[in-house]
């Protein structure tokens, strides 16, 4: 474990930067140990400032520069198993490539820490965002949690760590950052000072299960059908025990801070008395707040709640957010070809969230900002007039919807 | 005051660092004035290449709500002020995230101003620049593009007079006052402070009426929807060239109707006919295949293809005989060749005249004039 004592970051600061340097400075903060890196766009951004603050002595790790996105996530893998803290990432293709490491990374219980950069999954070639290639991870172990500003992105990364690194939960967590949007966006952010980060973030304790000739272990041994369902069993139940840390992270780090969300699971916008909510998660928000003030000038009660873990899923908090509302407008980046409705992967599961309750409101699928396409407020407003529609007629004419594309 | 945009219209890695330093400048000045702001560039144009129009935007607001409302929109509808860093920019740009020309002055506020750092009169820019229906202003600072690499800056203080100009024609982003406090923040030295204070003292404006200004129409790309597109990501091949100029004779490639590239040039090479010995290493090694080959063998660079790379003159045997000139001097993209054919001799004094202007001035936007230039330009750096 080095202990690197630097002399950036020794007192809070503002800070002008994009969602990536936020993220490479979490990095820093954390004085995380082993960072592997292979380029790919808009998570490139985060292994430049990695490597410039490294070179600028604001910490010490070793950096590696892998010669495939593969070895990049084994690389990790394996040193999170020694004990190292890690930290590593991709984008779109990139991250699909190293699917094999992303996958045992959850099955072994290594709590890596990854930044997806949100990025359209090749061919075609395209830079924008698209959330399909962090949603991959969805079923397998990994925390998956999507940021809206650069702010969140740092204090995400750092909240990262310390859930992911807690032996009540040992798994793996990816910070998915719209690409573009989050990532190449510079906004003013408060840097903590590194000794409350080191309040906040104790030196990550394999313990019993660090893999050391000290401690001789076998991991990741050939099993067959007589032990692998209860080794899911026990993923499942720490994904469970996840529920009740991440709350508890949450508060921990209000007090070490003094700042801090209400909620870490869910923001929401004008809930309250809102007939119509429209659901979506990173940086959508901000163009839907926009049109949302707009229509409630107008008299309209549109709210909008962001998910913020898409794993775990916030069934319960999620549940109350929407129980008592008329309508309820989904907007996804992203696309599952087939699915039910054909609806978006968070329409998806949101629908079946709130399956349970006595009442439901009427839920309708948007699938928006492909690409990296901007959604604008006027398609924001479509959302709600379908919505309205909805109510009115008190039926849903077409469940899913593609927005502004071109016919 | 609600909101203040400023974009800055650069060329893709030569000015890179410029506009970032612009940029964030303006977003730590406003913070001087308790504002709040944000600062990015366009992520279409990315990854960049040499030379290609690119744009950094700064967004400064009184409150978080007001910036978010202005961000509703992630690349800015209208701006203040456009800050164009290369006049030949003035022509109109495409980048690598749009099909067509957009007018320089396309983001403009009514009212609002665009400044262009140029050695050219007022009269001669707003040739260039597209006409539209109301008023703006122009604001000139003189001086040459400031053009350096991916991982160089060339210091010569274009940031630090820009932002001096910005906060004379825009006093309602941030005071004069307030941008040197920020800029001192950042350890900038009193030398260059004094640029931005002389360029703040020195700059004026030039009312642009309706009306003034280049009446070309911008060329532009209807794209396809999804059900007229072919499915399976296909795009058909290009119909072969044929003969130059739909003649018999010589050739001329086929070339993409809807994607130019001439905006990316901030300089264009001028061929002597008569000097040249046919010997085809342009035509071979130009990256856009911009040669047509004439009907007498000879080699016309097409002014809608040329991204100004300058490798057709450094590869060229014949001294002189293509040379790079600032795209500035033009006003058109027709045919060299045509012009030449029309009447030698007066193409043989107006080329002498720009190569001669070109050479005398003795700057170059950017790379070098032959092969060998670097080596030779470090050597003599070194020698000095
Ligand atoms: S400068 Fe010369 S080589 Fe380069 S694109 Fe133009 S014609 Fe071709
Ligand atoms: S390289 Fe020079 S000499 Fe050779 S064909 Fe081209 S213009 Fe003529």
């Amino acid at each position: 474990m080095t202990t690197t004592q630097t002399q950036l970051f020794q007192t809070e600061k503002e800070e002008l930067i994009s969602g990536s340097e936020a993220i490479a400075i979490a990095c820093a903060l954390a004085d995380v140990d082993v960072i592997t890196a292979y380029p790919i766009r808009p998570y490139d951004t985060v292994m430049q400032y990695v490597s410039k603050l490294k070179a600028d002595g604001a910490f010490d790790c070793d950096f590696i520069v892998a010669e495939s996105e593969h070895s990049q996530f084994e690389i990790v893998k394996h040193a999170s198993a020694v004990g190292a803290r890690t930290f590593c990432g991709s984008s779109g293709v990139g991250w699909f490539y190293a699917m094999e490491a992303i996958t045992v990374t959850a099955g072994l219980r290594l709590p890596v820490v990854a930044m997806v950069g949100n990025r359209a999954l090749d061919d075609p070639g395209a830079f924008g965002v698209e959330h399909n290639d962090a949603l991959a991870v969805r079923d397998l172990g990994w925390m998956l949690y999507w940021v809206a500003t650069a702010q969140e992105a740092l204090d995400t990364a750092l909240l990262a760590w310390k859930i992911a690194e807690d032996p009540r939960v040992f798994l793996p967590f990816a910070v998915s950052c719209d690409g573009s949007f989050l990532t190449h966006s510079q906004a003013i952010v408060r840097v903590p000072d590194n000794k409350k980060v080191r309040q906040f973030l104790p030196n990550y304790n394999r313990g019993k299960l660090q893999l050391h000739p000290d401690n001789p272990i076998t991991v990741a041994p050939q099993v067959n059908e007589d032990w692998l369902m209860e080794i899911r069993r026990q993923t499942n139940e720490a994904m469970l025990r996840a529920t009740q840390v991440i709350p508890e992270a949450y508060d921990e780090f209000k007090q070490v801070f003094g700042r801090g969300d209400p909620s870490p699971w869910i923001e929401e916008f004008m809930t309250e008395d809102a007939e119509i909510v429209l659901v979506g998660m990173g940086t959508l928000a901000m163009p839907v707040r926009v049109a949302i003030r707009r229509l409630r000038e107008q008299g309209k009660k549109v709210g909008f709640l962001r998910v913020k873990f898409f794993r775990p899923f916030a069934t319960e908090e999620i549940r109350n957010a929407l129980s008592h509302c008329k309508a309820v407008g989904v907007i996804d980046r992203d696309y599952s070809y087939g699915s039910p409705s054909f609806g978006g992967v968070l329409f998806n599961d949101l629908r079946a969230a709130l399956y349970p309750l006595q009442r439901h409101p009427l839920m309708l699928s948007f699938i928006a900002g492909l690409g990296g396409r901007e959604v604008m407020v006027r398609d924001v407003n479509q959302v709600v007039d379908m919505c309205q529609k909805a109510i009115d007629t008190g039926k849903i004419e077409q469940e899913n919807t593609w927005i502004a594309v071109r016919e | 005051m609600a909101t203040v945009a400023v974009e800055v219209v650069y060329r893709g890695i030569y000015q890179r660092t410029l506009a970032r330093n612009i940029v964030r400048s303006i977003v730590f000045a406003a913070r001087k004035e308790g504002k709040i702001g944000t600062a990015f560039g366009r992520y279409g144009d990315s990854p960049e290449r040499n030379g290609i129009p690119a744009k950094q935007f700064a967004i400064v607001a009184d409150t978080p709500e007001e910036l978010e409302e202005n961000l509703a929109v992630y690349e800015a509808q209208e701006v203040d002020v456009t800050i164009n860093v290369d006049d030949t920019m003035c022509k109109g740009i495409e980048s690598w995230a749009w099909y067509g020309l957009e007018p320089i002055n396309k983001l403009t506020k009514p009212g609002g101003t665009l400044i262009v750092t140029s050695r050219q009169p007022a009269e001669d820019l707003i040739q260039d620049i597209h006409q539209r229906s109301e008023p703006f202003n122009l604001s000139i600072i003189p001086s040459t593009a400031s053009f350096s690499g991916l991982w160089v800056y060339k210091d010569d203080h274009t940031d630090m007079r820009i932002l001096g100009a910005l906060c004379k024609v825009c006093p309602d982003l941030v005071s004069l006052d307030s941008m040197m406090a920020a800029l001192k923040d950042q350890g900038t030295s009193d030398v260059k402070l004094s640029s931005a204070q002389k360029a703040y003292d020195r700059t004026t404006q030039r009312p642009v009426e309706p009306g003034e200004g280049s009446t070309e129409v911008p060329f532009s790309f209807d794209l396809p929807g999804w059900k007229s597109m072919e499915e399976g990501l296909v795009i058909r091949g290009i119909e072969q060239g044929g003969g130059f100029r739909g003649g018999q004779e010589g050739y001329q490639p086929a070339r993409n109707a809807v994607f130019k590239k001439w905006s990316t040039r901030s300089m264009r090479p001028v061929v002597n006919f008569e000097t040249c010995i046919k010997c085809t290493l342009c035509w071979l090694q130009c990256p856009d295949t911009c040669f047509d080959v004439t009907p007498d063998g000879l080699f016309d660079a097409n002014m809608e293809s040329c991204c100004g790379c300058g490798v057709c003159e450094s590869v060229c045997p014949v001294p002189n005989c293509i040379t790079m000139v600032n795209e500035a001097e033009f006003n058109d993209n027709n045919s060299e060749w045509e012009a030449w054919q029309k009447d030698a001799n007066s193409y043989k004094q107006w080329m002498t005249a720009l190569v001669e202007k070109q050479q005398a001035a003795g700057e170059r936007s950017h790379g070098f004039h032959h092969v060998g230039g670097y080596a030779e330009e470090i050597a003599n750096s070194r020698d000095s």
